[in-house]
């Protein structure tokens, strides 16, 4: 039944229904990823990471939230050695005797969350702009590409900033210490769209005038669904890319609002709160209190940020063999 | 398999040749020793389908392969010199100054950034020991030659302020600037109009000529070897099929790929054996009112100015230019209208307000009585016009698995909402256009171009149309998967009895299939009557210029 077919027929032959997971594998993304060690070893060590501060409750030594299993005698005892409850901290613990192994662990827990959270706002509100801005074209396309070349003319974090600052003014100030950590992923999601909003469009207007839409439009399939069944899928390329390098940029903007001491709340401490408290500590000898927090962000940071430039490499059809 | 009839040294001797391409799924051999010499004066015509390794040729012999190719064995002489193991500082002297190359697109060949006078400067003191001002005569006389007008005033233009063909004699012009021994030129011609074509082809044989060098010619077009080349070289599948003097092989061809791809050239005379398409079976057809009526169609765009955020805000001035003009033709039920003309002779705009993809700014158009851009006829128009395009590669959603792909007029239509149902058509609609209904679980990817364009089709069929516009439904593909898709059209056309507007620049594929033809020039419908007629006693001017510029086989000598 298959046509009397010139020697292109192996794509015929090698195609029997083969599995999703035969099919992922044996795919360029994967075969690349299999020939490329800092891509291995980047995402070896960001799903560590991540599994870590996933499992923290129960792989975390102590519970650093709980007062009553704190010991205040402990404080400041250095990693590795033995403190005056007998106890070894691996990482030794801070000014209240805390296990530093347990907080970084929990606090990697609130980076993480803010970061995946507010980059999947930013990519909902950043592709749906762009999609809409490429797809319609015209005034719409025109007001808001504007917005985001405003928006994109600011460093980012004076943007969550000023967000951050305009929230705390309109939520009443008992339920503020409760919502924080939503108004930070807002605001942090909030400054980083434009990146996606940009990238869709460019990649829409060129999908929008190819045949297949053409011939979508031709059988009467209404805007909005040619734009998401079609257009969509055809731009998501790009998309993982820049997700998977703005969840580091997100990650770090954290830590710097939390640094600054706008961002969660001391009681539920990020990775950029526990670098705040270390760094009172740093000239009074005890490195440890900042080091092992801010070696954890910079591994986490790196390592996302690796994988993101990899992933672009891999998806880009220029470099592949 | 090679006469070197010749006693002289050829210009160019390849003997064994063997291309490898180590890819990840294994290695793919793209040459399987090739062997051929050229003579000096010679024109070796290399023609083949793609994928049939004529480019990779010209690459391997130039030493431009794309990695990872390689050359694993054999041999390239240029003038007895062996120049495939030369090291690449060698190799760059040797390109320009000794080989000339000609490539397909003129568009990218030249760098839109330098005028064309100081790319040719350039390329003729970078090998000829001339300085700025005879290098600059030089250039002059060279573009003269090459059959551009005015040359000492155009030689500081910029590229983009010639045409396409004009563009391409400057390309030539760049390849024979330092005298090579040898030009390559791949597929030179296939970018241009057909008018425009046989001017460049004569100019580059014409250069040659006078300079006595040898081209080795890289086309899939026979017509084009059969105009200008004195040997001819078939290649399929990396080896060299059949090749000999070009009267001999394409009136006597002994290999059966090459008397399958001869038979698979449409050709501008009608075989008087043929049937005549679909006519002979409707005698009351010329009594039956129209199916299709288009009616002073004209549609403008508008240049600039309105364009932009500004523009728009304070009504700036726009140009206008008219891409169709007053165009009315009507088709009958069950027959073929041909639609021919040149790039950028309003054909597609015309298919695209039909299709109902832009409106016409003035004229109406009526299929089965109703008017496609009016509220009422909307729904009828979604029901009984589809559209095949040209670039099967475009026209299919990579995303898409080909079982959603052509469903998705039935549920767009909503026509049922069954799954069970909606599978049953598509495996009959692929069965239809002789695909395995398995293919409904694969990505397009997975095929072939002609199968792609197959699938474009079977999703057209999906609505049971009455009418379909075809724009050049097979320009993007070979020869003989194009006989194979045009095959399927007729056959199609015959059990259905649809209609079909067929737009396309290939005269033969017209005179084929289509019953009456319209000639379109700068947006203007020139002519338009029965094929037959149009074709034998052509009235207007340009059609007759147009006719006399296809390369036919017919005209070799």
């Amino acid at each position: 039944m298959a046509e009397a077919s010139p020697p292109e027929a192996p794509v015929e032959a090698a195609a029997p229904a083969r599995g999703f997971r035969a099919r992922l594998w044996d795919s360029d993304v994967f075969w690349s990823w299999r020939h490329h060690p800092v891509a291995i070893v980047s995402s070896l060590v960001a799903l560590t990471l991540i599994l870590a501060a996933v499992l923290a409750p129960w792989i975390a030594p102590h519970d650093p939230f709980n007062p009553a299993t704190l010991q205040l005698m402990d404080g400041f005892t250095p990693p590795g050695e033995a403190a005056m409850s007998g106890t070894v901290y691996r990482f030794g613990t801070d000014d209240q005797g805390r296990d530093l192994l347990s907080t970084i662990l929990y606090g990697s827990r609130v980076s993480l969350f803010v970061g995946f959270a507010a980059t999947l706002f930013s990519m909902t509100l950043g592709v749906s702009l762009g999609l809409f801005a490429g797809y319609r074209g015209g005034l719409a396309d025109t007001i808001i590409m504007r917005v985001a070349d405003v928006q994109l003319s600011f460093p980012a974090i004076l943007i969550a900033l000023l967000i951050f600052g305009v929230a705390q003014g309109v939520i009443p100030p008992n339920k503020q210490e409760s919502m924080a950590i939503w108004v930070l992923i807002f605001a942090i999601g909030l400054a980083n769209w434009a990146q996606f909003a940009r990238t869709v469009r460019g990649a829409a207007m060129v999908e929008r005038q190819k045949d297949y839409v053409s011939a979508a439009r031709i059988m009467g399939v209404p805007g909005p669904s040619i734009a998401f069944r079609h257009v969509l899928p055809n731009v998501l390329g790009p998309v993982l890319v820049i997700a998977t390098i703005s969840l580091a940029l997100a990650i770090i903007e954290e830590a710097t609002l939390s640094y600054l001491g706008v961002g969660v709340p001391p009681t539920q401490p990020s990775l950029g709160t526990l670098i705040r408290i270390g760094q009172r500590f740093l000239f009074s000898g005890e490195w440890w209190i900042l080091f092992f927090p801010a070696l954890m962000l910079i591994l986490l940071a790196l390592s996302v940020n690796l994988l993101g430039d990899w992933l672009r490499d891999a998806l880009n059809p220029k470099l592949r063999q | 398999m090679t006469e070197t009839s010749d006693v002289r040294t050829p210009v160019l001797s390849v003997r064994d040749l063997v291309v490898d391409f180590p890819l990840r799924r294994g290695n793919f051999r793209a040459l399987h020793g090739v062997s051929f010499d050229i003579a000096p004066g010679e024109v070796l015509g290399v023609v083949g389908e793609s994928g049939a390794g004529k480019s990779m040729t010209g690459a391997a012999v130039i030493g431009l392969l794309t990695p990872p190719g390689r050359i694993t064995s054999g041999e390239v002489y240029l003038q007895g010199q062996r120049i495939d193991q030369l090291p690449e500082a060698e190799m760059v002297k040797l390109r320009g100054k000794r080989i000339g190359m000609v490539m397909q697109d003129p568009l990218t060949s030249l760098n839109p950034l330098f005028t064309v006078g100081q790319q040719l400067i350039e390329t003729i003191r970078q090998h000829l020991p001339l300085n700025e001002a005879e290098a600059r005569a030089r250039a002059v006389s060279l573009l003269e030659e090459a059959g551009i007008p005015r040359a000492a005033e155009r030689i500081d233009s910029y590229p983009h302020q010639f045409s396409g063909g004009m563009r391409q004699r400057v390309v030539i012009a760049l390849a024979i600037a330092a005298d090579p021994e040898l030009v390559i030129a791949d597929e030179p011609t296939s970018a241009l109009d057909v008018s425009v074509q046989a001017q460049v082809i004569k100019v580059l044989k014409k250069l040659c000529e006078s300079r006595g060098a040898a081209i080795m010619l890289i086309t899939h077009d026979m017509g084009v070897i059969a105009q200008i080349a004195d040997r001819i070289l078939v290649m399929n599948a990396g080896r060299i099929v059949e090749s000999g003097p070009v009267g001999q092989v394409i009136r006597h061809p002994r290999e059966p790929y090459t008397i399958k791809l001869i038979d698979s050239i449409p050709t501008l005379n009608r075989d008087p054996g043929a049937p005549v398409p679909a006519e002979a079976a409707a005698p009351e057809a010329a009594a039956q009112d129209a199916y299709v009526r288009v009616e002073n169609l004209t549609r403008d765009f508008s240049l600039g100015g309105g364009g932009s955020f500004f523009g728009r805000l304070f009504g700036g001035e726009s140009r206008i230019f008219r891409a169709v003009n007053d165009v009315s033709f009507s088709i009958r039920r069950g027959e073929t209208y041909g639609l021919v003309g040149e790039s950028g002779s309003g054909k597609s705009t015309c298919a695209k307000m039909i299709a109902g993809l832009i409106p016409p700014s003035s004229g109406r158009i009526f299929v089965d009585g109703a008017d496609v851009w009016s509220a009422e006829g909307l729904a009828s128009r979604r029901r009984n016009v589809q559209m095949i395009f040209q670039d099967p590669y475009a026209s299919l959603n990579p995303r898409w698995k080909v079982g959603s792909i052509v469903a998705e007029p039935i549920r767009a239509l909503k026509l049922t909402s069954s799954r069970a149902e909606i599978e049953d058509r598509v495996a009959d609609l692929l069965r239809k256009v002789r695909l395995d209904p398995v293919a409904m679980r694969k990505y397009p990817h997975e095929f072939s171009g002609g199968q792609r364009q197959r699938i474009a089709i079977a999703r057209a069929l999906s609505t049971q149309p009455a009418f379909i516009v075809c724009d050049e439904p097979t320009s993007a593909l070979d020869v003989s998967v194009q006989a194979q898709v045009l095959d399927l059209m007729s056959g199609l056309q015959e059990e259905y009895g649809l209609t079909y507007l067929l737009i396309s620049h290939n005269l033969a594929v017209i005179r084929q299939m289509a019953n009456d033809v319209g000639v379109m020039r700068q947006g203007v419908l020139e002519e338009s009557g029965p094929v037959d007629e149009i074709f034998d006693h052509p009235k207007a001017e340009y059609t007759r210029m147009l006719l006399d510029a296809v390369p036919d086989l017919d005209k070799v000598a």
